[in-house]
């Protein structure tokens, strides 16, 4: 295309291949991933996808930014063209357009670098001095009485917390001592409000709080004056200045740290319905206390009852019939057992009779024998020759007459 | 008990909770007398019955510091 072309070169780039190359060497830079750029936001544009895209200016150069979606949302407060602010990030390529880009991942207004290299030289002084230190810190009480509030008359941080207070636990008083709480009175202000709240009505607790901000906004509550006064308050103090992710050296001198005005209210004071559920409790307590009263005498009452009755005649006669009747139930066994014992003895000795019957003994046979007058002949001597006998067998009778005697060997006699 | 106890209807609620306490000590601990014992029972539910008052009445009392700004502002500090 050009007419004096000397001769082709080796090799041709696409512009994608060229593009890709630039887009890798910025990015392996060092420098360029972690890079702070100062400048005024011009052709400041929001699209709906989230995405937020400007220009970076200053006098002599311009640079394109983009932030994320997803970094965008972390933004404080709105953007607008011309404003001055400090922005972070990485260089790279938009390959497309053909720009390199500052893909901006932190925003703050300009100044608030120096801002914050203050915070910290003033955070390392007040925290080595011993300002900050666990020690320090004050309980907060549980119910407290009266609340001293300082804070603007007019922001929506004092609505906010006398809402919650209302809300929570409107049985506490408040007593708020205003204060300017941005700008170049604040800190007196604030200095001013918490001294005279400690010397006039000498809260149980003082709230020390401002809505949100910007970080110069907030300022006021990094005050070397404020952060002493608060440190030095004789009553505990609560801090709740700004959002949850803003930190202040009020916080860090505070005996607690709330994270808005709101969380500073909900931590000053306790919850009413807590409070309803405790005295219920208490109620318990005493009713049952009355109770164990109640029931200890009742029951050393009914000792006492027993150890007199104990004393008194009408039980030693009791007692006496008691023993009486134990005697007599002993006596009435003893008796019934000997008379068992008894008709035993009876039965045995009537067997034994039985057993002797003569009737019995004549039925296995054996005979009784008698003489005429009817006494018994047991032996051989008692009888003579020809002597009439009666014989008597189990059935019957009959008589006999004796023919010839024998002894035991069966001699005739 | 030794001092004089407030008048009930100037009673704070934590004042109130805090003699509640001492009550409810004494009355869980050592035994007492019959008229006592009912004296601090009957005391106790006197007490219970102003919280219970403080809480269903209750309502946020805001008072404002007149002189906080007017001080700063001409810079005294007292």
């Amino acid at each position: 295309m050009f007419q004096d072309e000397p001769y082709f070169h080796p090799v041709v780039y696409s512009v994608s291949d060229l593009t890709a190359y630039i887009r890798a060497l910025l990015e392996s830079n060092e420098n360029l991933m972690d890079i702070w750029v100062a400048g005024e936001i011009s052709n400041l544009s929001q699209p709906k996808s989230g995405h937020i895209y400007f220009t970076l200016k200053d006098i002599n150069a311009s640079l394109r930014c983009v932030i994320w979606r997803e970094q965008a949302w972390r933004l404080k407060g709105a953007l607008r063209d011309g404003m001055a602010v400090e922005a972070h990030g990485h260089v790279s390529v938009y390959e497309q357009g053909g720009q390199y880009q500052l893909y901006v991942d932190g925003l703050r207004a300009a100044g608030e670098g120096l801002l914050y290299q203050e915070f910290l030289r003033l955070k390392a002084a007040l925290e080595a001095e011993g300002l900050f230190a666990a020690e320090r810190k004050r309980p907060v009480p549980r119910l407290p009485r009266l609340i001293g509030i300082v804070t603007s008359p007019t922001g929506a941080a004092l609505q906010d917390m006398l809402n919650t207070l209302r809300a929570r636990c409107p049985l506490v008083e408040v007593v708020l001592a205003p204060a300017a709480v941005q700008g170049e009175e604040a800190p007196p202000q604030i200095v001013a409000a918490i001294q005279a709240l400690n010397r006039q009505v000498k809260p149980d607790v003082i709230i020390v709080a401002r809505g949100g901000g910007s970080l110069e906004d907030l300022w006021a509550f990094n005050d070397e004056r404020v952060v002493r006064a608060v440190a030095a308050s004789k009553a505990p103090v609560i801090s709740g200045v700004g959002h949850e992710t803003d930190f202040t050296l009020t916080d860090f001198g505070a005996d607690l740290r709330a994270p808005t005005p709101t969380g500073a209210a909900v931590l000053a004071a306790p919850d009413i319905v807590d409070l309803y559920t405790e005295l219920q409790g208490w109620r318990l307590r005493l009713v049952q206390a009355g109770h164990d009263y109640v029931n200890e005498g009742n029951m050393e009452l009914s000792n006492l009852t027993y150890r007199l009755e104990r004393q008194s005649p009408l039980w030693r006669v009791r007692q006496g019939m008691q023993h009486m009747d134990h005697l007599l139930q002993r006596m009435n066994v003893a008796v019934d057992h000997y008379l068992a014992f008894q008709k035993t003895r009876i039965v045995t000795v009537q067997e034994r009779i039985h057993a002797l019957d003569p009737i019995r003994v004549l039925q296995r046979g054996y005979a009784l024998v008698q003489d005429r007058g009817g006494a018994l002949i047991t032996a051989v001597k008692q009888v003579k020759l020809n002597q009439e006998v009666a014989v008597q067998l189990a059935d019957g009778s009959f008589a006999a007459d004796v023919k010839q005697i024998y002894d035991k060997d069966g001699k005739q006699d | 008990m030794a001092k004089a106890p407030l008048p009930l209807d100037q009673m704070t609620y934590e004042q109130a909770l805090q003699e509640l306490e001492n009550i409810l000590t004494a009355l869980e601990g050592e035994a007492r007398g019959l008229d006592e014992t009912m004296g601090l029972f009957e005391r106790g539910k006197i007490l219970i019955q102003r919280c219970q008052d403080l809480l269903d009445k209750a309502e946020l009392k805001v008072l404002t510091l007149e002189e906080t700004q007017a001080k700063s502002k001409s810079g005294e500090e007292e």
